[in-house]
């Protein structure tokens, strides 16, 4: 082989190695940053506090309101989120493939649930807030912020079930039907069951996928200092607008409580995401 | 009725059906369809609630809204428009897709090509993994430590390039939390979205193909060139689009590392510059009646842009997976 041929092919593997490094640095870098500048504030206090009365120079006050609302938001979510995205991905396994009527329009919902997954955060927030805030007369609250996670969360509920349902053999179904079971019997207590681990896996990666979204928040939970337990009586904090908040100050403690924070929310996001990896691979679907 | 296997004796309902449909089943069959038309329902009506709220914005500032450089719609008389948040938005997206897909794509097919399955695997887990930080968490980093970080680098640039580049020119002498700092996290932000998507489009290629080329001779290098590259680049460009459309949308992030000026920049490493989905974020705390609805009107640009460049993107994939098939 030529000498040139084979510098050339060197090279080029040691530019993609050299790439594939440089995109690993980030995430070595900020994972290993907020560890060294979060450890410090994580406190049991701060887990345990909230900011009612605390100003910007007080070093104490914490999360616990965030913490909270959080995760009510996220719960809230979940339950609208859950149940309409695991229908409407039965509807497309399970009804699209019965008729070219239904086939026709399961396309059109996987275009929309695909362009959707791609709707920016902060479109939602506006959304929720020109639907609940401005048109229907709503204020500002948990279940406001918790309506626009789950526009965000439905569309990755959506695709994860699906293509775990597609996993689900054939046989399993018509086994279900060679029994005289009807369609409906069919999903509930043979296809749902044989997808289960797979769907809980998604599902948990759709919730860590929203629990740190900070830009809806602002726009539907607005924020608030003390703690407030029910998400309809008005604004609520969220973890993710906690840290965003005390950021923006320019002094040493609120800095210090933005970084214990985002410790805090990372350690939720990516153990939630951790966690489903894991499942996803002790519990492989059948067939995988 | 397509699937029906020759091995099947013939019977008078398709294949795709259970023997015995009752009314359970229509029930089923209706709340399912129907779960699935509200899917529809939600797109409509976000359309509709972000226009009716924008209207009253629209009908105020009339075509100023696309010319108008500045943000003060609470004023007497108001006078906003979206012409410096579409062009910092542009910028920083750009700057974020320049950087990320030559490394989103060259760190794919390092993970794909080069290295043993079962640590490209593990690899791209942890890159996978990128994805799930939150936002505001890389606006943090973002401001506290990479932003001074690029300041010599830009402070270079500018020294060996600006003179004849205006764009990498700083006229002020001032570096830092600039849309070239804000297009850097953009660029780690999407670059997990770009990489994943690389790595599934390389992944179909047929294992026949590789050996193809490299059985006629080919080096590794060679083999991606002729066996990989061409007959992906349809899920690349996919894959970059859907990049754009987070970096298009991306809010807090950039809200962080972007000083809270209002101005229409074209210099990329100068501190300036604001987004559309930053914008919302940092003015919406302030404004009043009118800013709101401005702000939702915005969020409307910014909607159907994002929208459309999905919507390519999806189309582009659909395209490539039916052709790879």
């Amino acid at each position: 082989m030529p000498a040139r041929r084979r510098t050339r092919d060197l090279l080029a593997r040691a530019s993609l190695l050299a790439a594939l490094i440089l995109a690993l640095v980030p995430l070595v870098a900020v994972l290993a940053y907020v560890l060294r500048r979060g450890l410090p504030g994580l406190s049991p206090d701060f887990l345990t506090h909230s900011m009612k009365g605390v100003g910007a120079l007080d070093t104490n006050g914490g999360a616990y309101h965030a913490i909270l609302g959080t995760l009510e938001q996220v719960g809230i979510a979940m339950v609208l989120a859950v149940p309409l995205g695991l229908a409407v991905a039965i509807y497309l396994t399970e009804i699209g493939p019965t008729s070219p009527a239904h086939r026709r329009l399961a396309a059109w919902i996987r275009f929309f649930v695909d362009v959707m997954t791609g709707l920016p955060s902060i479109v939602a927030g506006l959304f929720i807030f020109a639907f609940w805030v401005l048109a229907l007369h709503q204020g500002f609250s948990g279940l406001a912020a918790g309506l626009a996670l789950a526009v965000l969360m439905l569309p990755v509920v959506v695709r994860t079930c699906e293509e775990m349902l597609v996993l689900v053999p054939r046989d399993l179904r018509e086994a279900a039907w060679a029994t005289g079971a009807p369609r409906w019997r069919t999903v509930i207590w043979v296809v749902l069951p044989a997808a289960g681990s797979g769907i809980t896996t998604g599902l948990m990666l759709a919730v860590a996928r929203v629990a740190g979204e900070t830009a809806p928040l602002l726009l539907t939970a607005f924020g608030y200092d003390a703690i407030r337990t029910s998400p309809v009586a008005g604004p609520q904090a969220g973890l993710p607008m906690f840290v965003y908040d005390q950021s923006g100050s320019a002094f040493a403690p609120a800095i210090e409580r933005a970084w214990a924070g985002a410790l805090t929310l990372i350690g939720l996001v990516v153990g939630l995401t951790v966690l489903a990896r894991l499942l996803a691979r002790r519990f492989r679907p059948l067939g995988d | 009725m397509t699937t029906t296997t020759p091995a099947a004796p013939p019977t008078t309902r398709p294949a795709r059906t259970p023997l015995r449909e009752g009314p359970g089943d229509r029930l089923f069959t209706w709340a399912v369809t129907g779960a699935g038309i509200s899917v529809l329902a939600l797109i409509v009506a976000i359309s509709v609630f972000l226009l009716s709220q924008a209207w009253p914005a629209l009908a105020q500032a009339g075509a100023g809204f696309i010319t108008e450089q500045e943000w003060f719609p609470d004023a007497q008389p108001p006078r906003f428009g979206i012409a410096a948040l579409v062009v910092g938005t542009l910028i920083s997206s750009a700057v974020a897709l320049l950087l990320a897909v030559p490394v989103g794509v060259a760190a794919s097919l390092c993970v794909v090509e080069l290295l043993p399955r079962r640590l490209g695997r593990a690899i791209g887990q942890m890159v996978d993994l990128l994805a799930s930080v939150p936002s505001v968490v890389y606006g943090l980093w973002g401001f506290s430590v990479l932003v001074p970080a690029l300041v010599p680098l830009q402070r270079w640039l500018d020294a060996a390039v600006g003179s004849f580049v205006p764009l990498l020119h700083s006229p002020s002498g001032i570096y830092g939390r600039s849309l070239l700092a804000a297009g850097v996290v953009l660029a780690i932000m999407v670059l997990p979205t770009i990489a994943a998507l690389c790595r599934e489009s390389f992944l179909q290629v047929p294992r026949a193909h590789r050996e193809a080329a490299l059985a006629l001779g080919a080096t590794r290098w060679e083999m991606i060139r002729t066996a990989v590259l061409p007959s992906t680049r349809p899920g690349v460009i996919a894959a970059s689009m859907l990049g754009l459309g987070r970096a298009l949308g991306e809010t807090i992030a950039v809200a962080m590392v972007l000083s809270a000026s209002f101005d229409l920049t074209w210099h990329w490493v100068e501190p300036g510059g604001v987004t559309i989905a930053a914008n919302i974020a940092a003015k919406f705390g302030e404004a009043g009646m009118l800013g709101r609805h401005a702000l939702v009107a915005s969020g409307l640009v910014l909607f159907t842009l994002t929208l459309a460049v999905n919507a390519v993107a999806r189309l582009v994939v659909r395209r490539s997976v039916v052709a790879g098939r």
